[in-house]
């Protein structure tokens, strides 16, 4: 008898030492994207700068990791009272403990050690203090690079949809239109540059004629291609219940079909963005292509930097949009598909 | 009374990519008095659903001609109202919207609007009616899709096995619902059933159909008083009478197989 107790104590205790261990690993998880960053702090701190670096006006990616350290310290922290937090941490802390790392790693090679050649690859500090000092040129650049991608996308995104339902719906838009589609669309837009600079009065317009026709292939060959897939019992139905030609387009085969338009809105946002640099750094004359190609030239690397991490940021958040938009009008997808 | 159905020695052929020919439909000639309750019943294949299609305008007749009330069928309508094999529900639209969905297309939403309710409740779908079609189950869709039908008060029905997918229960209630509306209505119903009790206890006459080619084989008025009762001995009677047709019907397709 006595031994069957100890042994269930014993077992107890063991349960107990296992659900101490699991809570410690929780506690350390949820504390690791604060912990890698103060070890970036500390690398930062207290290994010294190599000799080729020059300093800069502020520590700022001290600054950075400061801020990171505080932010992740704080959202650990609430994550044992709010549900929320937990749960983005859980998924997401792992994610960001290797981001800083990556952060450490680099600062190391290009500032402590200057493994790299100094002028390409310039330290975290500079590029950090280009996007804290020159912020308002920055933002002017993208700036009239965005006006110029809204102008052409839209452009190209509404001719695609109506040129896509034309040819979906209407034999004889198809005859004339397709061909086209098929001998124009896979010309890059980019090639049509040296006779679009010289026809187009002004290089705004010339550029968004540019962007407008990269979109308008991959969408107008999607929405075509999404109507004539829609499933011809889906007409036979809304026919039987009394829905006349328009209806049927506006009703049955637009609806049906948006998945496929989304797909093509974001191939040609894809190539909106390739035709958007590239039209900037051949002839546009500022925008934040134009910036990069600039400053290239003037060898100041930090600068490109910083250029490419705003065009990062900004094509990842228009993605997003667009991912947002599809996923409110494709509601009713939810569960049935996911791309 | 309006909704007669007159198909005058009707053949359907469909010619394939290899150039081979399926008679699915051979003369095929009948006549659907207004405010019938007619079923159709006959072996998989045999061209029911074409037969439908046809009456729905869906398609046209090799040769021959249907006439509704005297005129000649060449496009659908919404008063022939078609219920699919499969429920067919769009699948963007919500039930409301699905079943609302006949009233938009022909722009009486505003005048009918509680007819949608009415009907979604008549199928028992009150509780979905902001659900999409991929959440509903299978009897459940059809359900959803007999009640867009409805909505649209046709003329005449076309119910190609709307109960097919359903329990025995609840098929049972929609056979009642389904014979309520049609007094209620006086619509002409044509409905395809594999089910030969099905058939009895709903129809005026029982159509029987050989194996393709299709031909009518027999019409089997049935004359017993309603409600009708499932066991009934001359609902019984009927019941064995009509099997064996169908399992003659049966054997002269046999030999197909064994050549
Ligand atoms: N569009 C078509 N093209 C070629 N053949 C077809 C077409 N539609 C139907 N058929 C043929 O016509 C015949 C009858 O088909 P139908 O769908 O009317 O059968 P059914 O009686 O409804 O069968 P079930 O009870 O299984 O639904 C079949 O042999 C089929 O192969
Ligand atoms: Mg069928």
């Amino acid at each position: 008898m006595k031994s069957i107790a100890e042994s269930i104590g014993n077992e107890q205790t063991h349960i107990q030492a296992v659900e101490k261990i699991k809570n410690a690993g929780r506690i350390c998880h949820v504390f690791l994207p604060a912990i890698s960053a103060l070890l970036a702090i500390a690398v930062e701190l207290f290994i010294h700068d190599s000799g080729r670096h020059a300093a800069t006006k502020h520590p700022y990616f001290l600054y950075v990791l400061a801020i990171a350290v505080i932010c992740f310290g704080i959202a650990a922290a609430g994550s044992f009272f709010c549900k929320r937090l937990q749960v983005w941490l859980a998924e997401s802390s792992l994610f960001f403990a290797v981001v800083f790392l990556v952060l450490n790693v680099s600062n190391v090679i290009t500032k402590k050690i200057t493994l790299l050649p100094v002028i390409f690859f310039p330290s975290l500090d500079k590029i950090l203090s280009v996007l804290f000092e020159d912020w308002l040129f920055l933002l002017t650049c993208l700036g009239s690079s965005g006006k110029l991608l809204f102008t052409g996308f839209v452009c190209g995104a509404l001719v695609g949809f109506i040129t896509g339902v034309a040819v979906g719906f209407c034999r004889s838009a198809a005859y004339w239109i397709n061909p086209l589609v098929r001998i124009l669309g896979p010309i890059p837009a980019t090639a049509w540059i040296p006779i679009v600079l010289v026809s187009f009065p002004t290089t705004f317009s010339a550029s968004t004629f540019l962007i407008a026709l990269a979109v308008w292939f991959p969408t107008a060959v999607m929405t075509s291609s999404g109507i004539l897939n829609v499933q011809n019992a889906y007409f036979e139905v809304s026919s039987t219940l009394g829905a006349g030609r328009f209806y049927q387009i506006f009703k049955v085969g637009i609806p049906a079909a948006m998945p496929h338009v989304f797909l093509g809105l974001f191939n040609g946002m894809c190539a909106s963005f390739l035709t958007l640099m590239t039209a900037e750094m051949l002839g546009v004359k500022n925008g934040i292509g134009w910036y990069i190609n600039w400053q290239k030239d003037m060898m100041a690397y930090a600068n490109v930097y910083a250029g490419l991490i705003l065009i990062a940021v900004t094509f990842y958040m228009l993605i997003t949009l667009l991912f947002r938009v599809r996923d409110h009008v494709l509601v009713w997808q939810k569960g049935v598909i996911k791309w | 009374m309006v909704g007669e159905i007159k198909v005058g020695s009707v053949v359907k052929q469909f010619f394939q990519q290899d150039g081979s020919e399926v008679t699915a439909l051979s003369g095929v000639e009948l006549t659907i008095h207004a405010g019938e309750f007619v079923s159709f019943i006959g072996p998989s294949g045999c061209g029911k659903s074409t037969l439908l299609r046809l009456i729905a305008g869906l398609d046209a007749p090799t040769e021959g001609q249907i006439y509704i009330d005297g005129a000649a069928i060449t496009s659908p309508s919404y008063e022939r109202g078609l219920v699919f094999q499969n429920p067919m529900l769009f699948p963007w639209l919500d039930i409301y919207h699905n079943v609302s969905f006949g009233l938009k297309a022909r722009g009486v939403y505003t005048e009918q609007k509680e007819e949608v309710d009415a009907f979604i409740r008549l199928v028992g779908l009150e509780d979905f009616y902001h659900s999409y079609p991929h959440q509903l189950s299978g009897g459940m869709a059809q359900r959803a899709s007999l009640a867009r039908a409805l909505v649209n008060h046709p003329k005449v029905l076309l119910l190609d096995e709307p109960l097919g997918a359903l329990d025995a229960f609840t098929r049972m209630n929609m056979q009642d619902e389904l014979l309520r509306i049609w007094q209620e209505r006086q619509t002409t119903m044509i409905m395809v059933t594999h089910d030969v009790d099905e058939a009895i206890y709903l129809s005026d006459r029982v159509v029987v159909m050989t194996p393709r080619p299709a031909k009518i084989e027999t019409c089997i008025q049935v004359e017993l008083p309603r409600p009708r009762a499932r066991s009934n001995t001359d609902f019984l009677r009927l019941r064995s009478k009509i099997l064996e047709i169908l399992n003659f019907a049966g054997k002269t397709y046999e030999p197909d197989y064994y050549l």
